[in-house]
């Protein structure tokens, strides 16, 4: 990396490779569900448009299934169907049926009642009047279906990334997390082209008058299923282990990136998110996982942390960071926060992590329990001189600091507290940071380096291997460029990590990650 | 040909048809007529079995219509209806050629009875590749009539084919197809409200209220002859324009004065009152000479006619009470 900033061309004719796969895989989802949608959604319109009765309770069940959030019912399909195109597939299908029923439905029985009765009059039987009649004059109307099922398709399908499935969403979630604009629009502007081309492409085929119409009828299944083998294309290729790594982590120089450079480590990867890595991990999906050092599902899973020979995982030592506004408006505050400064270590932060992660105790009772442990925990104090406002990101270990920080505030200030929890991201906490819309939250000190500041290369090689190092550039850099303070750190060191299940890691004798490169080449 | 027997159908708490029974004899054309919603349509579609009734038989050539599956027996009825029933994605030729198809006919053959078929119902060439939407109303419902036609089948069934029609299109429409020769071979029963309608193209009619047959009987019988107060009111509107279309020269010939009007042109005693009338009115001379099929001859003016129709009337009367 050099001093100039990449610009999205850049950085997309550097990623062309990815961005091609990614693209495929879009298409790939977007036309397999598309063609299964169509499978099911055409003959099911068919059958309620002749028995009416069951036209309200099946319309009305595939409306419902609509409603459902889209990440919650990937989040359903993990336990029944796992990660990768499976689920995927079957979530988008199920997106993608409503409109494909309704309108075959819509448009079977918005036929002339004429036109049919001239059909049977002429002595057709039920298949004849359903071919000859019905269906190519519903066409238009199934057609529009069709199209709307696609845009929501490929919308949908960027979701897919979260549970391995690939698309364009890596990129997109990828950008999100490591603050990277150009990869967020590298993701979202194929995917907004995408919609935008297949949607036009659409409405061109309904349009068509019945003459042409017919021909496309036969080409059109055919075509569907040449898009839909594009998903295959991609994964072709696998190694005897597989790797998920997280969209941020591929990333990252402190990544994958670095992988690749430092170790030269060529794994098959899919990409996954950080919700259903470690089950997945545990469930052998995969094997090779990039986990937080501190995540209380290591211990839950039975993994096991690789060792880090080469050290391409900077420290991420978690420290409050705090606006100047905010530590002039409340100056109880930061003595407040400092209170908790080096007091929790990696095993601790594991343990407590474990408690709300694996044994499902919420971060309050798990905060409260420990700050009562250390002697921290008093009760809250009715004087109410303003209120500080607490982000954390959407992981259970900044809710388990919130919460911490939240109790230690109202038993030793007389401030209020309100939390925003939850939000996404760094790019998302660190912009409500600038925009005064928290006061601080926790972050770590390799993020505020490497997702943040990206400071050059020498830099990142000169601090960005010792934690007293790596703390004093960023808290600098931050004063200068942000007006934002770091108080002290709390402690522990939740850094990148790669992991593997105990077990397997014992049968073929990998340990480090350097173990691992030579276990992948023998192999 | 056809026989209808105790034909009964009720949609939930309607009863659309009550008991019809009536018979149509080979090449017969029989109308039904009675004011809307009498159950005239529903009759109709029993025959075809576009609507099963709860009750009652009907029987084609003696045979019971249920004997077999009802696309094939639809096969071989031909059926007009009055919003044509177009199938608007299919051009003209494939519209006139769904039966033919349905009944796998030579390519050729269809092309040829389709090609004659336009001929007769006064369609131009060009209109085979045309869509329906591109066609007149008058258009489309030949269309409707050719399609009906093309299988050449014995029984014919028709429910108001021209209903949707303009008086003037539909006048037209209603003077070629009588001068067809399937309208004289056909066995053709045929749904109307309109009066008018029903006495220019029935053998005889079958008047019905209320789901019943109030009277069956040729267009005389009905005028002349009305079964109850129903009957004779229903005609009551239209009467001297009806009788005036029913009686011909023929009926008239007892009562026309035997005058020497030194006419030229001649013309035949089949003719009705009401065209010989028109035919005085439109020619120059004001006077025919009537011929009738023994050789007798009469001349003819309006006022002769006049006379003759007026005495004709008061022996109907007569005849009656
Ligand atoms: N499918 C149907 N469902 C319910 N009622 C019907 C149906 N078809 C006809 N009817 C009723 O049956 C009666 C006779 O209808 P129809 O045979 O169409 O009359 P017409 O053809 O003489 O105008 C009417 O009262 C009509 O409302
Ligand atoms: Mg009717």
């Amino acid at each position: 990396m050099n001093e100039h900033r990449q610009t999205l061309w850049e950085f997309m004719s550097a990623e062309s490779d990815k961005l091609i796969t990614q693209t495929f895989q879009h298409i790939g989802l977007t036309f397999i569900s598309l063609f299964f949608a169509v499978a099911i959604g055409l003959p099911l319109g068919i059958y309620i448009a002749n028995r009416r009765k069951f036209a309200g309770p099946i319309l009305g069940f595939a409306g419902v299934l609509q409603t459902i959030p889209s990440i919650a019912l990937l989040g359903f399909m993990i336990p029944l169907l796992g990660i990768g195109a499976k689920p995927a597939i079957v979530a988008l299908l199920i997106y993608a049926l409503l409109p494909i029923i309704r309108n075959t439905y819509t448009g079977i029985i918005g036929i002339d009642g004429n036109i049919i009765e001239a059909s049977r009059a002429l002595g057709m039987n039920k298949w004849q009047i359903l071919f000859k009649v019905q269906l190519p004059l519903a066409m238009p109307v199934i057609f529009a279906g069709i199209r709307t099922a696609t845009v929501i398709n490929v919308g949908v399908a960027t979701l897919a990334s979260y549970i391995a499935a690939g698309g364009l969403g890596e990129f997109i979630f990828g950008g999100i997390s490591l603050n990277n604009t150009n990869m967020i629009l590298a993701g979202a502007i194929p995917a907004a082209m995408l919609a935008i081309l297949l949607d036009n492409l659409l409405a061109l085929l309904q349009k068509m008058n019945f003459k042409k119409l017919k021909k496309v009828l036969y080409i059109f299944p055919i075509i569907i299923v040449l898009l839909a083998s594009f998903y295959a294309l991609p994964s072709a290729y696998g190694t005897v282990l597989t790797a998920g790594f997280t969209p941020e982590f591929m990333g990252r120089q402190d990544g994958d990136l670095g992988l690749r450079s430092k170790y030269g480590l060529k794994i098959h990867t899919i990409v996954i998110s950080d919700a259903v890595m470690y089950k997945a991990a545990f469930e052998k999906e995969i094997d090779v996982i990039s986990g937080y050092s501190t995540d209380g599902r290591l211990k839950a899973f039975g993994l096991k942390i690789l060792n880090d020979d080469k050290g391409i995982f900077p420290p991420y030592y978690a420290a409050p960071i705090v606006s100047e506004k905010a530590l002039t408006k409340f100056p109880q505050l930061e003595s407040t926060l400092n209170l908790l400064a080096g007091k929790i270590t990696d095993s601790v932060m594991t343990d407590l992590n474990y408690k709300t992660d694996y044994l499902h105790q919420t971060p309050e009772k798990v905060a409260k329990d420990f700050l009562v442990k250390i002697g921290l925990y008093k009760p809250s104090r009715d004087v109410k001189l303003g209120v500080v406002k607490i982000g954390s990101k959407i992981f259970g270990e900044q809710y388990i600091l919130a919460e911490m920080y939240s109790m230690l505030i109202k038993g030793n200030t007389a401030y209020d507290v309100s939390t925003k929890t939850g939000l996404g991201g760094t790019k998302i906490c660190f912009d409500a940071l600038m925009n005064d819309q928290i006061d601080f939250y926790p972050e770590y000190t390799g993020t505020g380096l490497l997702a943040i500041l990206k400071p050059d290369a020498k830099t990142i090689e000169k601090v960005g291997r010792d934690k007293e190092l790596t703390y004093n550039y960023v808290s600098s850099a931050f004063e200068k460029q942000f007006k934002i303070k770091w108080l002290k750190p709390i402690g522990f060191n939740n850094t990148y990590a790669l992991m593997m299940r105990r077990k397997q890691s014992g049968e073929i004798n990998v340990n480090t990650i350097t173990d691992l490169k030579k276990y992948l080449d023998r192999n | 040909m056809v026989e209808i027997q105790n034909l009964t159908k009720n949609f939930g708490q309607t009863l659309a048809v009550d008991k019809v029974s009536f018979e149509v004899k080979k090449g017969e054309n029989l109308i039904m007529l009675g004011t809307s919603g009498c159950g005239k349509t529903t009759t109709l579609k029993m025959i075809n079995r576009l609507i099963e009734p709860n009750q009652g038989e009907i029987f084609i050539n003696g045979k019971n219509i249920n004997a077999q599956k009802p696309e094939l027996l639809r096969r071989k009825i031909g059926y007009v209806m009055q919003n044509t029933g177009l199938f608007p994605h299919y051009t003209v030729e494939q519209n006139i050629g769904v039966l033919p198809q349905l009944l796998k006919w030579d390519k050729k053959i269809t092309r040829q009875k389709t090609e004659e078929l336009l001929n007769k119902l006064h369609l131009p060439e060009a209109s085979l590749t045309m869509y329906p939407n591109q066609l007149s109303g008058g258009q489309q419902q030949r269309v409707g009539l050719a399609r009906a036609l093309i299988a050449d089948t014995e029984l014919l069934l028709m429910d108001e084919p021209f209903g949707a029609l303009d008086n003037v299109t539909r006048n037209q429409i209603q003077k070629e197809f009588k001068a067809l020769p399937e309208f004289q071979n056909k066995t053709i029963i045929m749904v109307t409200h309109d009066v008018q309608e029903a006495f220019e193209l029935a053998d005889r009619i079958v008047l019905m209220d209320k789901g019943k047959v109030v009277q069956i009987g040729t267009p005389k019988d009905l005028l002349y002859r009305p079964i109850n107060e129903f009957a004779e009111q229903f005609l009551d509107a239209q009467r001297l324009a009806l009788e005036l279309k029913i009686v011909s020269l023929n009926d008239l010939w007892p009562y026309l004065s035997l005058n020497n009007l030194a006419c030229t042109t001649s013309i035949s005693s089949s003719i009705n009152v009401w065209d010989s009338m028109e035919m005085i009115r439109k020619s120059d001379h004001s006077c025919f000479q009537v011929s009738n099929t023994k050789g007798e001859k009469r001349d003819i003016d309006f006022q002769v006619l006049t006379q003759a129709f007026n005495h004709f009337q008061i022996a109907q009367a007569n005849e009656r009470t």
